[in-house]
């Protein structure tokens, strides 16, 4: 006799797929499962701790940040890679669902990006949301984000993945929503949550489509079989990747996805922090870059489609953080238009581009959300036009939001440079030349945007209500921290430059068992780093021309701000309203025409049956002795005539007589069963 | 061990019977008692469930176990025949679950007439009901207690039920809500049922072959069945179970009975006819419909799975257009219950699969979800969304709850609601050789698409009633947040939901080799 549910507890539980881990690699999948005790110890005990569950969620990132530090330093040093997993179902012989880890270049980064930029903004919210109305619920939920976030990119298989993406969506609908009392609170959230899970349709197909194809859901089969240009998946491997990528499009907030991302600023500022540097945003990038063998090997046709989507993003919501009153939605846009960067990167076959772009920006833009929430927190206003002059009242957040916009924006030597360089390059060796001059463009853009932002913010006369400060050091500590990073992580991939015999940062992406076959620079294209960097120039130039000057009134800055394109910009190029559009056209008429149709036709059907029935019942024993009749039509005549006293008699007085009626039936019919046999 | 396996089925089924006589004979006063008597036999039912399944050998899944085979009424050649296999095992489970849950919840929630003693009674006659029909290997047997769950549904929906009146569509008169729910859900099952025996009594006198006569017997029915689906009638006999089974699910457009039965039931009843009564339809498919007639389902499966879809789809906008929270979920049964059909009319493992852990899936959650709105209504004493909100800040607990039950709902992958859904879909993507790949894959993307119209009325229900400020007519309003009951009723369903979600082979484990077995006998694939 075997007993599966005995049996799993005395079976190995995993089974090693690939790889030498070590202890660290073998035990990674404590990463992916601590959050989740984390999140049980909160939501249990956190009300009763001195900073209300937070050290919980702390302490759990930190372990995470050691982890996957040591899990980098092995993967340099020794090329530790590892691939773990359990099996959770077995459907028939050949369709088996597990939950896994892996440790490789791409996981390894990930793990760390997601824990130590996580762990910065962590310690800042404990900061930030003092004294909010639910601030152990929030850490639970921000717990959550990160969690689904490690279970995501440690996914072996595209099963786990969906599981991993999808935690990440409730949590931002969760986190977006967190002042939930306001409706549009509420409807950001829904809206994040909403838009996802409509691309995400795209997903799922596209996963059902490997599992069904390949008979698994891993990541290292698909990779395998596109490198191997398999001719069951050459066949649909087009589909599958347009598939993808139209789920990789909605976390990832591409054209026209990216409705979603402006309106999830209703959420506290770490939660956009978190959400637009390590978690959610991330993932579809994450996605193609995981897949990458299968776009690079088949689903070739499909890419100058994908780099297209990318370029509209870059460029067209760049130019809406020109537009923008409220500083965190300049920084919204301009995430949007960065993840525009990365995906085109990646669709014009630069790995590692797109993935170095995604590293850097996740500690930039971390740092500048975190900067805009301290003046936030300081100045009580999201809207710029309140702010101004606090340069001087809050000088480490000033010069660290410098910083991170300064690496944004491009600037050599800071993280930004290096990340867009590599991305203009890949696109000029790829072939995509008019591509290349839209990023470059963009970056134009970029440069302006963010010196606008700072000029308003930082620069002139303060406009505001109240004394601003600077913030507590529990919040510009973390500022400090990411600080570091968006200056000088750049310097890890410089093209040509290795560090000894460990390489660079392309060769711990590349340390995989299939090649990735993406072009990356043996030495720095410095003319290609000239026109990107003369760009940028230009483009804080023009912003100095136009914004350096102190406006005191926000009309006064509308007059000279491009008056042709405000209305296009300020309506976000119609697309809210054509969204919005959409969900009305679906809830109100068809909703309620179908509605209408059940109530009238299918309905009103049955009803007519019910009716002439008992109506030709009345007819043919009308003059007879009712008590004759069937109990059900009886019932029926009564229910519809209005006259039911059989029915009230028995709800009242006779209750028990009849149950107890009832229940000798049921004894008679044992004794009748018994009776027969 | 002996003794159960030859009298552990006869017990599960009968023992809420004597509990129900027990109840009888108790004077109506002692309501204490009437709670005890019902939570006890509830809890053995559950307690001997288990060790049903503990004791299973799921090496052979395929093959019935604990099996008893008795002559019973000789003359027609019907046998008293009980015995479960991997595919009734996880159902017999969950009704004795969420009866036992149901029983907890009514210790301190009584709907008017109150009546505990008759209540209860009738709740334990369905449990026979509801555990017969899963367990019972004969088509005489297996009819009996697939109608004996009606008369306790009835009485519980007719009596219990909603006390307000409603007028009808279309003819426009006024009639009383319980009253109209309970005689359509009787009629129309009665109206599925009588076709179903008319198959059910084809099957009988067409089932003589060269060795043995006329049989009732289910396996020795499956065994016929290269011969019974040759048969010029056969197209007739399915169509009969067919309607039989369609009702029940229900299938669109046989549906219309559920959103009135659920909404004027009581709590409970709600509970337990989302949770277990809907899946003895798809049960019936599976073990019945399916095996003896294998080539008229390969005929049928088009049709089935375009009902599916248009089930999904239409049950997830008829949500939309709501007002009545208790209603939205009950029109939910009709989307969910689409998901279930169309894994089964893939006629693959991976779809049959996929319906029975749909069938478990939606039976916790739904089952939740009704315990959830009962409570509502007995706090707001509204069900009318448009006068709820801002739940989660009078009720957090209460909110807290209703909205990982939505989440587990709309599918979220981690949570027991997602398998039925995705392998579902999965299934459909490479339907039974033969079956219309096109129409099976134009399924799979109306399917998809429906799961983005589910997530959409259930996250516009969270706006709705939990999130926001609460509506000015509660102010000075006391609420008190889930209670000790409540608590004890929910937290096993919720960890089920999680447990089911995290480590789906609790129910695959017992499913995959019996339903494999199915599909090889009856489809050769």
């Amino acid at each position: 006799m075997t007993n599966f549910l005995l049996a799993a507890a005395e079976e190995e539980v995993h089974e090693i797929v690939a790889g030498t881990g070590g202890f660290f690699g073998e035990y990674a999948w404590i990463m992916l499962v601590l959050p989740w005790i984390a999140v049980l110890g909160i939501i249990f005990f956190g009300k009763r701790m001195k900073y209300l569950g937070a050290e919980i969620a702390i302490a759990m990132l930190a372990f995470n940040t050691i982890w996957s530090t040591i899990l980098f330093v092995l993967n340099i040093t020794k090329g530790v890679v590892y691939e773990g997993a359990v099996v959770i179902a077995e459907i028939g012989s050949d369709l088996v669902f597990e939950l896994g880890w892996v440790v490789d270049g791409l996981s390894i980064m990930m793990y760390f990006v997601v824990s130590f930029v996580g762990l910065v903004i962590f310690i800042y919210a404990v900061g930030y949301m003092e004294g909010d109305v639910r601030v152990t619920w929030f850490f639970a939920a921000f717990t959550i984000f990160a969690g689904s976030m490690l279970v995501l990119v440690g996914a072996p298989n595209l099963v786990q993945l969906i599981i991993g993406w999808e935690g990440v969506g409730l949590a931002s609908y969760l986190l977006i929503g967190h002042y939930w009392e306001k409706k549009e609170n509420s409807s950001a959230g829904m809206k994040a949550f909403y838009t996802n899970k409509v691309a995400d349709v795209g997903l799922i197909i596209g996963a059902i489509m490997v599992g069904a194809t390949l008979g698994t859901f891993r990541f290292s089969e698909l990779s395998r079989a596109a490198v191997e240009h398999a001719d069951d998946l050459a066949l649909v491997a087009g589909m599958i990747g347009a598939l993808l990528f139209f789920g990789a499009m909605g976390k990832s907030a591409q054209f026209p996805f990216h409705i979603w991302l402006p309106d999830a600023m209703a959420g506290p500022t770490p939660v956009s922090a978190l959400m637009h540097a390590a978690t959610m945003v991330t993932a579809g990038v994450y996605l193609m870059a995981r897949t990458f063998p299968l776009y690079q090997n088949l689903a070739e046709d499909i890419r100058p489609w994908m780099v297209a989507i990318g370029a509209i993003t870059l460029f067209a919501m760049g130019l809406l953080a020109l537009v923008a009153n409220d500083i965190k939605k300049v920084l919204a846009y301009s995430t949007v238009s960065q993840l525009g960067y990365m995906m085109t990167a990646v669709a014009a076959g630069g790995y590692t581009a797109g993935v170095f772009h995604l590293f850097t920006h996740a500690f930039f833009k971390a740092l500048l959300f975190l900067g805009a929430g301290s003046v936030i927190h300081a100045v009580h206003s999201n809207n710029m036009s309140d702010m101004g002059g606090l340069r001087k009242v809050m000088p480490r957040t000033y010069w660290t939001f410098l910083i991170g916009s300064l690496a944004l924006a491009g600037i050599l030597p800071f993280a930004g440079f290096w990340s867009k360089d590599e991305i203009l390059v890949t696109l000029g060796h790829e072939g995509y030349t008019a591509v290349m001059w839209i990023a470059i463009a963009g970056a134009f853009v970029t440069a302006f945007y963010m010196t606008r932002a700072v000029t308003l913010t930082f620069w002139g006369t303060y406009k505001g209500h109240g004394h601003p400060h600077e913030s507590k050091p529990i919040m510009t500590v973390p500022l400090i921290t990411l600080a570091v990073p968006a200056a000088i992580i750049g310097l890890l991939n410089i093209p040509g430059v290795e560090f000894g015999n460990t390489g660079n940062f392309t060769t711990w992406l590349g340390m995989r068992e299939v090649v990735m076959g993406d072009h990356h620079a043996s030495a720095p294209d410095w003319g290609m780093a000239a026109i990107g960097l003369g760009a940028a120039v230009l483009g804080i130039l023009a912003g100095l021309a136009l914004y350096a000057r102190d406006r005191a009134t926000q009309q006064e800055r509308d007059e000279f701000e491009i008056p042709v394109l405000y209305p296009l910009l300020r309506r976000k190029y119609y697309m809210d309203d054509a969204a919005l559009g959409l969900v009305w056209l679906i809830k109100a008429p068809f909703a309620n025409a179908i509605n209408w149709i059940n109530d009238y036709i299918i309905d009103g059907m049955v009803n007519t049956v019910g009716f002439v029935t008992s109506g030709l019942a009345h007819l043919v024993y009308g003059g007879l002795d009712q008590r004759g009749i069937d109990l059900g039509f009886n019932a029926m005549a009564y229910g519809s005539g209005g006259s039911g006293e059989r029915l009230r008699r028995l709800q009242t007085g006779q209750l028990q007589q009849y149950a107890s009626v009832f229940v000798g039936a049921a004894v008679m019919f044992v004794i009748g069963f018994v009776l027969f046999r | 061990m002996e003794w159960f396996d030859t009298w552990g089925l006869s017990l599960i089924v009968f023992l809420p019977l004597v509990g129900a006589l027990l109840l009888m004979l108790l004077p109506r006063e002692q309501e204490e008692s009437h709670k005890w008597v019902s939570l006890i036999t509830t809890a053995i039912v559950l307690v001997l469930s288990v060790v049903a399944a503990a004791n299973f050998d799921f090496g052979a899944a395929k093959s019935f176990q604990y099996e008893v085979n008795e002559s019973w009424i000789s003359a027609i050649g019907a046998n008293y025949h009980v015995g479960i296999d991997g595919i009734s095992l996880p159902l017999l489970v969950l009704s004795g679950f969420v009866t036992l849950l149901s029983v907890i919840y009514s210790w301190n929630h009584w709907e008017e007439p109150r009546n505990p003693r008759a209540f209860l009674a009738l709740m334990l006659v369905l449990l026979t009901g509801m555990n017969g029909t899963f367990v019972a290997l004969d088509l005489v047997l297996f009819f009996i207690f697939f109608e004996l769950v009606l008369l306790p549904m009835y009485f519980m929906i007719g009596i219990w039920g909603d006390k307000s009146e409603r007028e009808l569509p279309v003819f426009g008169k006024t009639v009383s809500v319980r009253l109209y729910a309970a005689i359509k859900f009787f009629l129309f099952t009665l109206f599925g049922s009588a076709f179903m025996l008319l198959g059910f009594l084809a099957l009988y006198f067409n089932s003589a072959d060269s060795v043995a006569g006329r049989t009732f017997d289910i396996p020795a029915l499956i065994a016929r069945a290269p011969e019974l689906t040759m048969l010029p009638v056969a197209g007739w006999i399915f169509a009969g179970l067919f309607l039989g089974f369609a009702v029940k699910v229900p299938m669109f457009p046989f549906h219309t009975w559920l959103p009135d039965a659920h909404t004027a039931a009581p709590t409970v009843g709600s509970v337990l006819l989302a949770a277990i009564l809907l899946k003895l339809g798809s049960y019936g498919f599976i073990r019945i419909a399916l095996p003896i007639l294998p080539e008229q389902a390969k005929q049928w499966a088009p049709i089935i799975a375009i009902l599916a879809v248009i089930g999904i789809i239409y049950g997830a906008l008829a949500c939309l257009a709501q007002s009545d929270m208790k209603r939205l979920i009950a029109f939910s049964s009709v989307g969910h219950m689409g998901f279930v059909m169309l894994g089964i009319a893939t006629l693959t493992d991976v779809g049959i699969n996929a319906a029975i852990i749909g069938m478990v899936a939606h039976g916790v959650i739904t089952g939740l979800l009704f315990f959830l709105a009962g409570s509502m209504s007995h706090r707001y004493h509204t069900r009318d969304m448009a006068r709820l909100g801002g739940n989660q800040s009078l009720m957090p607990m209460l909110g807290g709850i209703l909205a990982f039950t939505a989440m587990a709902s709309l599918g979220l992958p981690g949570l027991a609601g997602f398998w039925g859904e995705f392998m579902s879909l999965l299934g459909s993507y490479n339907p039974l050789e033969g079956l219309s790949i096109g129409l099976f894959r134009t399924a799979m993307v109306i399917g998809a698409v429906g799961t983005v119209l589910t997530a959409g009325y259930l996250l516009w229900m969270l706006q709705k009633v939990n999130l926001g400020e609460p509506k000015a007519e509660w102010d000075g309003h006391e609420f008190h947040d889930v209670d000790k009951f409540e608590m004890a009723a929910w937290v096993p369903l919720i960890v089920t939901i999680i447990a089911i979600g995290v480590y789906p082979k609790i129910v695959f484990g017992a499913t995959t080799d019996a339903v494999q077995a199915l599909v090889q006998t009856a489809f050769g694939g």
